[in-house]
């Protein structure tokens, strides 16, 4: 089974895909099922996990095992999972509803533990399953079904909270490129330990084209920013224009005139990502995307395994009659 | 210890209820744990209720600080720690305050007298010493003994500071018992040794304190009467004192072990339930994982994983965290999925009294979720018996792919009783329904079941060719999301139908000791012990009235039905407010006579027995 080529059509599953015409998550499902059988792992090996929500029926697409559980629980069930198997690839599907709002618990603590999971939240900004509600990461002052006069509560950024939450891998790409997504999911898959990644998708029904100021085709060159870990912060057409690190701030260079001034991009600093998300989409400053954050730290199943091991080598495998009796007994006769 | 030196006279009793109050800093759990182990060991059976405050270290010398430990012990079957007490040891005023109406007349009273002074007398409003008062003398055995005067005067040379002296009076109060119920030190002696190892010197100033307080005993003129209790009969075999909560914990090690699959025990802490996690969490060696969660909920998603995973996930909780639970509970039904969901109940609603004990979640069990959710249920009745629970909720789950809840309670997860500890051999095996590797999948269907327990298959991730999508949405055999009316019909039925066939695979309900006649008194859960020696006591007085005892509460077994109408009358006696007989009047509709008290604390034995010759009354 494992030595068979696999293709993009072994992971397709038999059941008619039903998403919204045009939705962002087509694009998001070609990439992930494109990028699989590039992985080098048995299609028996790939558990899918997910929440509610529209992302949430992603796992019913995919020719692999699939769990569609409930309303913002998935990280928790992927961590039972995974502590139990951890040979297994296991992926967790969800949205910006899902994932931050009535599950925010479970994704800090995801991230926390660093279980060796992999997080696609897939962010378009409404709640589209429920039909056009403002989510925590709705701009303020969106008008949508529950807020007819605009929403008054501040989003927050995803990648911010997961790095405060002691995300070992955070990642941003958009349902419109499909080289950059397989890229970053490829990346993810490699990384050890919890992989997050904010897709940027688009809701055609309820929320069309609200990352189009950052990455609608005719300006994105000067919207966006791909950094890459030890690469120059360049962005702007023809990579002319370049981002200087500023008394803790970015502030855009000419990297024509000034090359030397622009700064390179470290993925192990967090205060880069944190920097992006505090003035990114702001004064011509541009949104990153690719890998913005990665650290190396033990995984929590393996650290688990260890603990595992030790009382293992200290006590023995464990004899259960020995335990029954690991008391002060008397006999009676 | 029949102690020989001794002139005291020694008189036969038959059994006692002996119980330790002090401050909740004053180690009662710990002497009364000893005294109980001690007991044990010297062959009576035996049965402890600790009782503790919420609070940690409420205020010191207060009633809300008074923490107590009740042993009831004898040379019978001990069913119960006993209704009224006949020693009552209270090592401050608050502690005689909060325990002395429980104190049977003519029973011994024996009080820290040097904890007496004014400043603990007006923290409970005693106006004046109440061993001064002469009605008290009249009713009670009263012997005070100055238990923190001898004790400092035993350790004056240990070097130790008065903080630590104080904390070994204790083991003066435990030396006292030992010489009225003439037990052996040398059981104490080695375990404080043990406990101590790395603090030998604290270990020899415990066992100074524990002989001064024998020899205290033996000599003072306060003490007229040493007891013995001869040895109870037992069923051969080697035995150990086991709590509710360790119980739980073994049976579930053993149950992963007969299934021969890895578990996973996910968690939250609350009270009761936390000691489970505790324990479990030693025994990384036993092929069962613990795992500490951010929430109840997480607790029981992660269990709930792990089962998918092809491994058994455990959670518990009690009723606060249960309803936590419920969304993932239901996640199980749907998906049908094995679970062992514990809820060690204690008393509601919302926080309510988390160390007192209720049986006030058996509806919730029952029917606490959204749509049409058949849970097993199966309700533990002594501390012993969580063990054979433990493993019955497994064999349950793995056998019928299904959650399946355990009801313990605060009362039995804290209790302690003599186990028989059974040989691992004669455990049952518990089988699963896992796909092995290499089937085929050949006719295989998601939700395709056996023909006699309606289980659906269980292939696990790593299957090679079993590949399949399952969740919380309805689906078709096939496993395909379905939103056809008549194929929600027909699943919600089939899911029900699973759960009524475990009827057949459950042993028949019995009364004791016959199965018809005048009255049938029926429970569940921890009233086991008071129901059963109330209705042998009420029996002995003539009447015609027998006991039956569910352990199974969904389904119920087979005969139920048959066993009800077989009596004249029937009493059913819960902790809560008629769950049980809201259920066996409306699938039964047998005219039930009812007893409900919820006070936080178990019944008594007196009480049932009352209980149960007014119902023959009537």
């Amino acid at each position: 089974m494992t030595q068979q080529v696999l293709t993009k059509k072994d992971f397709a599953s038999d059941q008619t895909v039903r998403w919204c015409p045009g939705c962002g998550d087509y694009g998001i499902l070609t990439a992930v099922q494109k990028t699989m059988p590039e992985l080098g792992v048995a299609k028996e090996d790939v558990v899918f996990v997910s929440g509610i929500g529209c992302s949430s029926r992603f796992p019913y697409y995919m020719n692999t095992y699939g769990f569609h559980t409930i309303h913002g629980r998935a990280p928790a069930i992927a961590s039972g999972l995974k502590i139990m198997r951890p040979e297994l690839s296991v992926w967790l599907i969800t949205g910006d509803g899902d994932a931050l709002s009535i599950g925010g618990n479970h994704l800090i603590h995801i991230l926390r533990r660093n279980l060796d999971i992999n997080i696609l939240l897939f962010n378009n900004e409404i709640y589209g399953l429920t039909k056009g509600q403002y989510s925590p990461t709705s701009a303020k002052g969106t008008v949508a079904k529950s807020t007819p006069d605009g929403s008054i509560d501040t989003p927050f950024s995803a990648l911010r909270l997961a790095l405060g939450a002691g995300g070992t891998f955070l990642a941003r790409t958009f349902d419109k490129d499909m080289k950059h997504m397989e890229k970053i999911v490829k990346a993810a898959h490699t990384h050890k330990g919890a992989s997050f990644v904010e897709v940027l998708q688009n809701c055609v029904i309820f929320n069309d084209e609200v990352f189009e100021p950052i990455v609608g085709k005719e300006h994105r060159h000067d919207t966006m920013i791909f950094v890459e870990h030890g690469q120059k912060m360049l962005f702007g057409e023809n990579n002319s224009k370049g981002l200087k690190l500023n008394r803790g701030t970015f502030e855009i260079v000419s990297a024509v005139d000034n090359p030397d001034q622009v700064a390179v991009y470290n993925a192990n600093d967090p205060h880069f990502l944190q920097t992006f998300e505090a003035v990114g989409g702001k004064n011509g400053i541009p949104v990153p995307f690719g890998v913005l954050y990665q650290e190396n730290r033990s995984t929590y199943e393996d650290d688990l395994q260890a603990q595992v091991e030790a009382a293992i080598a200290k006590k023995g495998r464990g004899d259960l009659r020995k335990l029954l009796h690991a008391a002060e007994t008397w006999e009676v006769r | 210890m029949a102690d020989t030196t001794s002139n005291k006279p020694l008189e036969k009793i038959h059994g006692a209820t002996v119980r330790f109050t002090g401050d909740s800093g004053d180690g009662m759990q710990l002497v009364g744990a000893q005294f109980t182990h001690v007991t044990g060991l010297a062959g009576n059976d035996v049965m402890t209720f600790p009782d503790f405050p919420a609070e940690i270290r409420a205020p010191q010398g207060t009633i809300a600080g008074v923490s107590g430990f009740q042993v009831h012990f004898g040379d019978h079957h001990i069913y119960t720690p006993g209704d009224k007490v006949d020693v009552l040891v209270a090592m401050n005023p608050a502690a005689l305050k909060a325990n002395l109406k429980d104190l049977r007349e003519g029973g011994v009273l024996l009080v820290n007298s040097d904890e007496l002074d004014e400043k603990n007398l007006t923290k409970v409003d005693y106006k004046s010493n109440p061993l001064d008062d002469e009605a008290l003398k009249q009713k009670y055995r009263l012997i005070a003994a100055p238990i923190t005067e001898s004790t400092r005067r035993a350790l004056a040379e240990s070097g130790l500071t008065t903080k630590e002296i104080d904390r070994c009076k204790n083991f003066f109060a435990l030396g006292l018992t030992y010489w009225m119920f003439s037990r052996d030190l040398e059981k104490t002696k080695k375990w404080l040794e043990v406990q101590f190892a790395k603090k030998p010197h604290l270990a020899k100033a415990n066992i100074q304190v524990l002989e001064a307080g024998y020899h205290f005993a033996e000599t003072a003129e306060l003490f007229d009467i040493a007891y013995e209790i001869t040895k109870a009969k037992f069923e051969p075999g080697i035995y150990r004192n086991i709590t509710g909560n360790s119980a739980l914990a073994l049976g579930l090690v053993a149950a992963s072990d007969l299934a021969g699959l890895p578990a996973l025990y996910a968690g939250y802490p609350i009270t009761p339930a936390s000691d489970i996690l505790h324990e479990l969490s030693k025994y990384k060696n036993y092929n069962i994982k613990t795992f500490q969660t951010e929430d109840e909920i997480a607790a029981c998603c992660a269990a709930l994983g792990a089962s998918y995973g092809g491994t058994l996930g455990i959670t518990a909780s009690s009723g606060p965290g249960i309803v936590l639970k419920s969304e993932a509970i239901n996640l199980a039904v749907m998906t049908e999925l094995p679970l062992v969901v514990i809820d060690v109940q204690r008393a509601g609603p919302s926080t309510g009294m988390p160390t007192k004990n209720e049986q006030t979640d058996l509806l919730m069990a029952l029917y606490g979720r959204n749509g049409e959710s058949p849970v097993p249920v199966v309700a533990a009745c002594s501390p012993a018996d969580c063990f054979d629970a433990a493993i019955e909720a497994t064999r349950i789950a793995l056998k019928f792919m299904t959650p399946v809840f355990l009801l313990s309670d605060a009362y039995i997860a804290n209790s302690s009783e003599p186990w028989r500890i059974p040989e691992v051999e004669n455990l049952p095996e518990i089988e699963t329904n896992k796909v092995q590797p290499g089937e085929s999948r050949e006719g295989y269907k998601v939700y395709g079941r056996a023909a006699d327990t309606l289980a659906r298959r269980w292939p696990v991730p790593g299957t090679p060719g079993f590949e399949h999508r399952i969740g919380g949405i309805e689906k078709d055999e096939n496993g395909n999301i379905n939103y056809d009316p008549e194929n929600h019909d027909k699943m919600v039925k089939l899911r029900q139908a699973k759960i009524d066939k475990i009827a057949d695979f459950i042993p028949e309900l019995e009364a004791y000791p016959t199965n018809k006649g005048g009255l049938l008194v029926l429970g569940w859960g921890s009233t086991y012990g008071a129901l059963r020696e109330a209705t042998l006591r009420v029996r002995n007085q003539g009447y015609d009235v027998s006991h039956a005892h569910l352990k199974y509460l969904n389904p119920f077994p087979k005969n139920i039905e048959k066993v009800l109408r077989s009596f004249d009358k029937v009493l059913i006696v819960e902790l809560n407010l008629g769950q049980l007989a809201l259920l066996i009047r409306g699938k039964y509709l047998v005219p039930a006579y009812t007893y409900n008290k919820v006070r936080g604390r178990p019944f008594a034995i007196d009480e049932m027995e009352q209980v149960i010759i007014d119902t023959l009354k009537k």
